[in-house]
């Protein structure tokens, strides 16, 4: 038993659904207790869809539970085949079901239906949502894929990106477009907006690309070893890995492996003037495995921060992030409780965070500006205009992902100089965010009760005497919080008790860089 | 004093009810707990359940509610259903942890869900030994929310149900007021029957667990939310009698349900007059203009918070609206009874949900309006119906005379919406 406020990932029929809802043409019947439809909510209001997740669910109730809740099973499904005439349906049970022991997958097979039935076993007390995703994808390959002939021209399956996914939508088109300039035609792309009748077509193509690892990897494995599909292993995000990604599906095809770059904009924007002021900022990344392993090599690479920590909230992922956060001689942060990563932040202080949306709140709540990288999404993070993460055109969106949240380079300057102007002040936070300009001492939950935030905590034996405190509280907000910190931590290494005005610039020449 | 006038062609009280089973499109009982906890300043809200209750809190709200909440989720595991580690010792260990990282906690409730439902974990018992280690400091409660037993707003009827037992004894004439209102609008119904000289006043819930609230063969108790049933018979139990009458929503329904109390405590029609006059004209004039828009079209209900049948009374007999069909997930008479009497005959009553079905009667019927969970708002909004999300309706503060125009305004903008956008070539 663990007590969890918060929570990266759904349970792993969740995870079923975002398969069942990114196809076309098949149903997913949930033996599932009344209340297990709020799942549905998920799709329909935070990605916008208009239609309802093609899931039937038994709702079962407790006056159900000492009679029969298989027979309702087998009505469910029978109401879903007739009502909805899918071309497949996927049987599973969510967690309470799980407990009944009904055999949703037994039953459904006595039945005797016309069309596959594919059933899922989803452990919901050991695994999680992207598990979930990644094993119903990987059922459906296995029932449906049939071996056939290869196309003529070189075709390659794109794996992995499902409904709720993170720019999903975009990173498709963006790949489609990429892969096309190379020469390469997409044969199918699943499980998002595929049919089954497109699953069974997946042999037909030379290679697989494999989009998302987190629930396309169990399938693209499965593709290699029955129907001899290599696929790709490196994620195009970010201007090195599409580079590289580009070369890998040129060294499976033989195809050239140079295109137009005349769109990509990255490398100037990130060489040019400007972003002098990004060099070095200390950065801390946590998501998903294969968005965060993409932003480690993005922000050292090819924006010059500082990578101060890096870590993911799928164990799947643990043993990558591990090896990469020694590469980079940075701690790796294996966790999916968002407490831990809140530690984890505030001890680091870094200036920016690149997080899901539990790492903004968490931003939010020190005071430390946020991009958000990775899913679990909100509904902000399904915009209007085209935002693709992969390829040329997703390093540019990522540009400017990665800088909106800043203050901007002479606006950090100008801040320092005129600390005390009433418009121009640092808690007005960067100009270009108006209205919503983060206010770091704002808690605007009114639910939060528990202890002071770490930032007003000085260490016992250490007082700041009033003329540092003073100099303390002239320095913008932004790097208020590290320079606070830097200068304890100086001080106790140094044994001092006071903090004076010389210490605190000791301090600053101590850790200037 | 004069009643409101039942509707010409007579109520819905004995209409026949389509009674269905299905597939519902409802949360289940833990859905209160985002706005309980709120309410309730000292408890915590500790569910014993999966990753899936977890998911539901965080996702129910639509946003979250970040810095450390007042509840959690106490996530089974594997260990704790195969028996290898005993679930009330783990319990025990989570709560202890609990308690001394939030010393501020004074009511603690155990929520059941499915999960711990399905494999009996007894909370009740749990609920007892915790009480005698935190006592006096913490009273520990137990209530399910679990989908299995409870719909939406049944959670917040099962919590305050389970408080009723623990409430002081008193022989004092007093008036309970029942439910979970937004502070803003509880002062205004106290201050509302302070001015009509009715007290002393008691609330279920009360703000904090120190507060005076008790409960005896004197004490007369309102409802103030159409879903409260259990803790309706539970303050019976105790010796408490219920002042029925219509939910004050709109100016109609709050007007009949002050003067059923007013009534009761022998408020003369002058001081009843002196004190709603003005709150009820200006909630006339707020509901005539959010009410615009609203006036001759047609509304269908999905149920969802046992809110749809006093509301659709405001909308028919207020906002001149038709009623076309008005489910609802349970029907009591006892407490839907005197809002039914006023709803103009006509309208399809169900109760429970077949969704498929219910779908396809509201896509014959083509209602003007759609009032309709999160799940299928967007869907038959790209249908081309107009839709009202449910959820919206127990989150704002829609009781009692100042936010009656707030209530109509919450159906109207989506129908005023749909007539100010155009998209199409300017010719």
């Amino acid at each position: 038993m663990k007590l969890t406020v918060w929570t990266y990932e759904g349970p792993p029929h969740v995870g079923a659904m975002r398969v069942a809802t990114a196809m076309k043409g098949l149903h997913y019947v949930l033996h599932a207790p009344q209340g297990d439809t709020y799942a549905d909510l998920l799709f329909t209001m935070i990605e916008r869809r208009n239609h309802r997740p093609p899931v039937s669910y038994t709702t079962f109730q407790a006056r159900d539970l000492g009679a029969d809740t298989a027979t309702l099973f087998k009505k469910s499904c029978q109401d879903a085949v007739d009502r909805f005439n899918p071309e497949a349906i996927i049987v599973g049970a969510s967690c309470t079901a799980e407990l009944i022991q009904d055999d949703p997958a037994g039953l459904a097979e006595t039945m005797g239906l016309s069309i596959p039935v594919i059933a899922l076993e989803l452990p919901s007390y050991s695994r999680k949502e992207n598990f979930g995703a990644d094993e119903t994808f990987y059922q459906i390959v296995k029932a449906l894929a049939k071996p056939q002939e290869r196309t003529a021209r070189i075709t390659c399956n794109i794996l992995g990106p499902t409904a709720l996914g993170f720019r999903a939508r975009d990173d498709v088109e963006e790949l489609t477009g990429l892969l096309s300039e190379m020469g390469i035609d997409v044969n199918v792309v699943a499980p998002l907006n595929a049919t089954p009748t497109d699953i069974a077509r997946l042999p037909a193509a030379h290679f697989n690309v494999l989009l998302s690892p987190e629930t396309g990897e169990a399938a693209a494995r499965f593709l290699e070893k029955n129907h001899d599909q290599p696929f790709t292993k490196v994620v195009p995000i970010g201007v090195g890995a599409t580079r590289d990604f580009m070369a890998e599906v040129a060294g499976i095809t033989g195809v050239s492996g140079k295109i137009d770059e005349s769109r990509l904009r990255l490398p100037w924007w990130s060489r040019s003037v400007d972003s002098t002021y990004l060099t070095g900022k200390r950065v801390f990344i946590f998501g998903d495995g294969t968005h965060v392993a993409a932003h480690a090599r993005i922000a050292r690479d090819e924006m010059g921060f500082e990578v101060v920590g890096i870590g993911c909230y799928n164990r799947e992922m643990a043993r990558p992030i591990r090896t990469l956060a020694k590469e980079y001689g940075v701690e790796a942060f294996i966790t999916d409780d968002y407490l831990e990563v809140e530690a984890a932040i505030e001890r680091l202080s870094p200036e920016m965070i690149l997080g899901t949306q539990m790492e903004r709140h968490i931003g939010k709540r020190l005071g430390i500006p946020c991009a958000v990288i990775s899913a679990p999404v909100h509904v902000q993070d399904f915009p209007a205009r085209y935002s693709p993460q992969v390829g040329f055109e997703g390093a540019n969106v990522i540009f400017d992902t990665l800088i909106h949240p800043l203050v901007m380079g002479l606006e950090e300057h100008l801040l320092t100089m005129f600390r005390d102007d009433f418009e121009f002040h640092d808690a007005a936070g960067p100009s270009h965010h108006g209205g919503h300009s983060p206010k770091p001492n704002e808690d605007a939950s009114g639910g939060d009760i528990s202890a002071p935030k770490k930032d007003e905590v000085v260490p016992d034996n250490i007082i700041w005497l009033s003329d540092a405190e003073r100099e303390l509280k002239k320095i913008p907000f932004f790097v208020r919080g590290k320079a606070r910190r830097n200068t304890e931590t100086f001080a106790v290494e140094k044994g001092l008790h006071e903090i004076s005005l010389d210490t605190l610039y000791e301090a600053k020449a101590h850790y200037a860089r | 004093m004069n009643a409101p006038l039942p509707p010409t062609n007579g109520g819905c009280r004995t209409a026949p009810v389509l009674k269905e089973r299905g597939q519902r499109e409802v949360f289940c009982g833990l859905t209160g707990i985002i706005w309980l906890h709120r309410k309730m300043q000292d408890a915590f809200f500790l569910v014993v359940g999966s990753r899936t209750c977890a998911h539901l809190l965080q996702s129910a709200a639509g946003v979250m509610i970040f810095a450390e909440p007042r509840f959690g989720t106490a996530i089974l595991e594997e260990q704790d259903l195969a028996g290898m580690a005993d679930a009330h010792v783990e319990l025990d260990r989570e709560v202890a942890r609990l308690l001394a990282r939030r010393p501020d906690i004074r009511q603690l409730f155990l929520v059941g869900s499915c999960p711990s439902e399905v494999i009996k974990i007894d909370l009740a018992r749990a609920a007892e030994r915790l009480s005698q280690v935190h006592a006096p400091h913490v009273r520990v409660l137990n209530y399910s929310g679990s989908g299995i037993e409870t719909t939406f707003t049944e959670g917040e009827d099962a919590c305050l149900a389970s408080m009723v037992p623990v409430l002081k004894n008193t022989t004092e004439r007093e008036l309970l007021l029942v439910g979970a209102l937004p502070d803003v609008v509880e002062d205004q119904m106290v201050s509302l029957l302070t001015d009509m000289g009715i007290g002393p006043i008691r609330l279920l819930p009360a703000r904090r667990i120190d507060d005076t609230t008790a409960v005896g063969e004197n004490t007369v108790f309102a409802l103030t939310q159409p879903f409260l049933g259990t803790t309706h018979a539970e303050l019976e139990r105790r010796g408490a009698r219920h002042l029925a009458a219509p939910f004050p929503f709109g100016d109609e329904g709050t007007t009949a349900w002050l003067r059923v109390i007013a009534t009761e405590f022998g408020v003369s029609e002058e001081t009843f007059e002196s004190v709603t006059a003005a709150p009820r004209a200006r909630a006339r004039k707020a509901i005539a203009q959010a009410a615009e828009a609203l006036r001759g079209k047609s509304v269908f209900f999905f149920p969802d918070s046992q809110l749809e049948i006093p509301l659709a009374r405001f909308l028919t007999r207020e906002c001149g609206m038709t009623a076309i069909e008005v489910g609802s997930p349970y029907i009591h008479d006892a407490l839907h009874g005197p809002d039914l009497d006023l709803l103009p005959a006509g309208p399809q009553i169900s109760e429970g949900q077949d969704v498929d079905r219910q779908l396809d009667r509201a896509r014959a019927a083509r209602p003007d309006l759609t009032v309709c969970g999160l799940g299928l708002a967007n869907p038959l909004e790209a249908e081309g119906l107009t839709t009202k999300w449910a959820i919206e309706l127990v989150f704002t503060p829609v009781h009692f005379y100042e936010q009656a125009g707030d209530l109509a305004g919450l159906f109207s903008r989506p129908v005023r919406r749909k007539s100010v956008l155009h998209m199409e070539a300017a010719e």
